[in-house]
């Protein structure tokens, strides 16, 4: 501040850079105090009956659909993430026009909003596949959702691993798939496990892919192919009916809760990774 | 010989999950042209398009409004995201020290986890009545709170993380002579930072505003919960609209036949929109070295 006379532009621009940095913690720590305030006095235990009823609008079914959910679409992504960046990290020799084509569709992937996974899902496997709405739908619809992701991420963390280690192990006589399980693998797994971390958190938040694939019945779905909606869902529903705004907040408590923790925990993670 | 045959088995099959996306990304856009291309040729190419009314009972499939929506509201987002995005940006590549840095990083990361769900809600309880009260009792305007602007602020926070992520990383990668070298030639640290270090990272900026625009046009469930959703030219930004995303989820659970077909060809503009973002996307961030 001490030209601050002499170079009013300076001044100005210094002005709104701290006032953006302001602006941006602000929203984050006004959303998330509001949240919780308004929120945490709402978190009840009929909030967390086993079964739900219009009464106590329970999310517990919820948060067993979100588990099983979560963990179908990654023991569907999980395999064909990894599995598809040791392809390109590890088989795949430079130049290799197939690499550039998966480039360019995982970029485009990414891109897509979630809502249109959404319509796929329910045009693909719920029409087409005859799985009606159900757990299993939906489940496939997020794995293609979270499959750029866990694909990147392991891809970065494979890079990572120094080309020494794989000299290592092949003038061990190791071979190639033995040098990848044994070698390669275990040093990139904090890099893969943030990134399967991060998988989990998009899943948790979905919401618009899951309406027309998993579809919002309230109660815990009794099979993988029958309907059930996670935790975002139910938010949707309750904030949506317009009868139920506190145990809205109350859910909304619980998912900030749960994304924070995974934010942490994926970021804790990643810098074990950076120092080594 | 075993051996062998076992590495050239798992060679094909990490090549077949390899092949995973480009099926996926196939699929996607074999099964949503197909299934909404013949609704757009039995309304008309252009009827669908810049038809202005949307009216499923009268058989009036026009999502120009939606198209408008979804423009204005992308626009209103970019207008509040990306200066404060930009900033924010350059704050934490050229202002801010390490120990607060180790901070702010995980916050802006968190900003980009936070469920569109919880920011829908958030909108919807306390920047609807903040817009409602400003336009109405502050100052006259008979403002809606579910409109253009409410939409543009919740969505301006949500691509904020989106602009950060990208635009940062792109700032860093400028050599850092550049600044010392406008340092020396007596610029100041705004100046250096400003003329000198932001223009070098332009192709980088410029790709995190065109994914931040990817990600407004794109979101669906925040903006469904504050945008008033009426299907009509909007007038004024204190007015509802609704967008593309809106119309698919609010008309889709109940629509049938030409109706739920319109909807899913809305998908496919909407599909296409993206695709000419994502490919401007690539194009530049191939082009641009930072």
């Amino acid at each position: 501040m001490k030209i601050a006379g002499r170079k009013p532009l300076s001044f100005v621009l210094r002005c709104f850079v701290y006032l953006s940095a302001a602006l941006t913690v602000g929203a984050l720590g006004f959303l998330i105090a509001y949240i919780l305030i308004k929120g945490v006095p709402h978190l009840s235990l009929d909030l967390f009956a086993w079964e739900y009823t219009s009464d106590n609008c329970s999310m517990m079914p919820a948060i067993i659909n979100t588990l099983e959910m979560t963990f179908l679409a990654l023991l569907i992504a999980v395999p064909f993430g990894i599995g598809s960046a040791i392809y390109l990290v590890e088989y795949a020799k430079r130049g290799n026009k197939l690499v550039e084509v998966v480039r360019i569709t995982t970029e485009t992937l990414t891109g897509i909003p979630s809502i249109v996974y959404g319509l796929f899902g329910m045009l693909f496997f719920v029409n087409k596949l005859q799985w009606r709405l159900s757990i299993m739908a939906g489940a496939c619809t997020l794995a293609i959702m979270v499959l750029p992701v866990i694909m990147r991420t392991t891809e970065e963390a494979l890079i990572a691993v120094p080309d020494s280690y794989r000299e290592g192990s092949f003038g061990l006589g190791a071979g190639k798939l033995r040098t990848v399980f044994q070698i390669v693998l275990p040093s990139a797994m904090p890099g893969i496990l943030s990134g399967v971390i991060l998988a989990v958190g998009r899943i948790v938040g979905e919401t618009a892919a899951l309406i027309y694939t998993a579809g919002t019945v309230a109660g815990v779905a009794t099979d993988l192919f029958s309907s059930g909606r996670t935790l975002a869902i139910h938010m949707y529903c309750l904030s949506s009916e317009g009868m139920h705004i506190d145990q809205a907040y109350a859910t909304a408590v619980v998912l900030l809760v749960v994304v924070i923790f995974i934010n942490l925990l994926s970021s804790q993670i990643a810098k074990r990774v950076s120092k080594g | 010989m075993v051996r062998n045959l076992k590495e050239k088995v798992m060679e094909i099959v990490f090549l077949i999950a390899a092949l995973a996306s480009i099926v996926a990304v196939a699929l996607i856009c074999i099964f949503l042209f197909q299934s909404g291309l013949p609704a757009m040729k039995e309304i008309g190419l252009a009827d669908f398009l810049f038809g202005q009314e949307w009216r499923p009972g009268n058989n009036l499939f026009g999502i120009f409004p939606m198209i408008v929506g979804s423009i204005y509201v992308t626009a209103g987002a970019i207008l509040i995201g990306v200066p404060i995005g930009l900033f924010m940006a350059v704050y934490l590549a050229m202002y801010c020290p390490a120990k607060v840095y180790k901070v702010l990083k995980p916050a802006v990361d968190l900003l980009a986890g936070i469920p569109s769900i919880v920011y829908g809600f958030f909108g919807m309880v306390v920047i609807v009545p903040a817009v409602r009260y400003f336009f109405n009792e502050v100052i006259d305007l008979n403002g809606k709170g579910d409109s253009i602007l409410t939409a543009s602020i919740v969505l301006g926070i949500m691509i904020l993380p989106t602009i950060i992520g990208a635009a940062e990383p792109a700032i860093r990668a400028v050599p850092k002579m550049y600044y010392e070298g406008a340092l020396a030639l007596g610029a100041d640290h705004e100046r250096s930072t400003f003329s000198v270090v932001f223009p070098a990272a332009q192709s980088g900026i410029l790709a995190s505003v065109i994914l931040g625009i990817g990600r407004a046009v794109g979101e669906t469930m925040a903006v469904v919960m504050i945008a008033g959703n009426q299907p009509r030219m909007p007038q004024s930004i204190l007015k509802g609209v609704r967008t593309m995303t809106a119309n698919i989820v609010l008309e889709m659970g109940y629509a049938t036949d030409l109706h739920r077909e319109a909807l899913i060809a809305t998908g496919v503009v909407l599909f296409v929109f993206i695709l000419i973002i994502n490919l401007s996307f690539s194009a530049l961030k191939r082009k641009g070295k930072y």
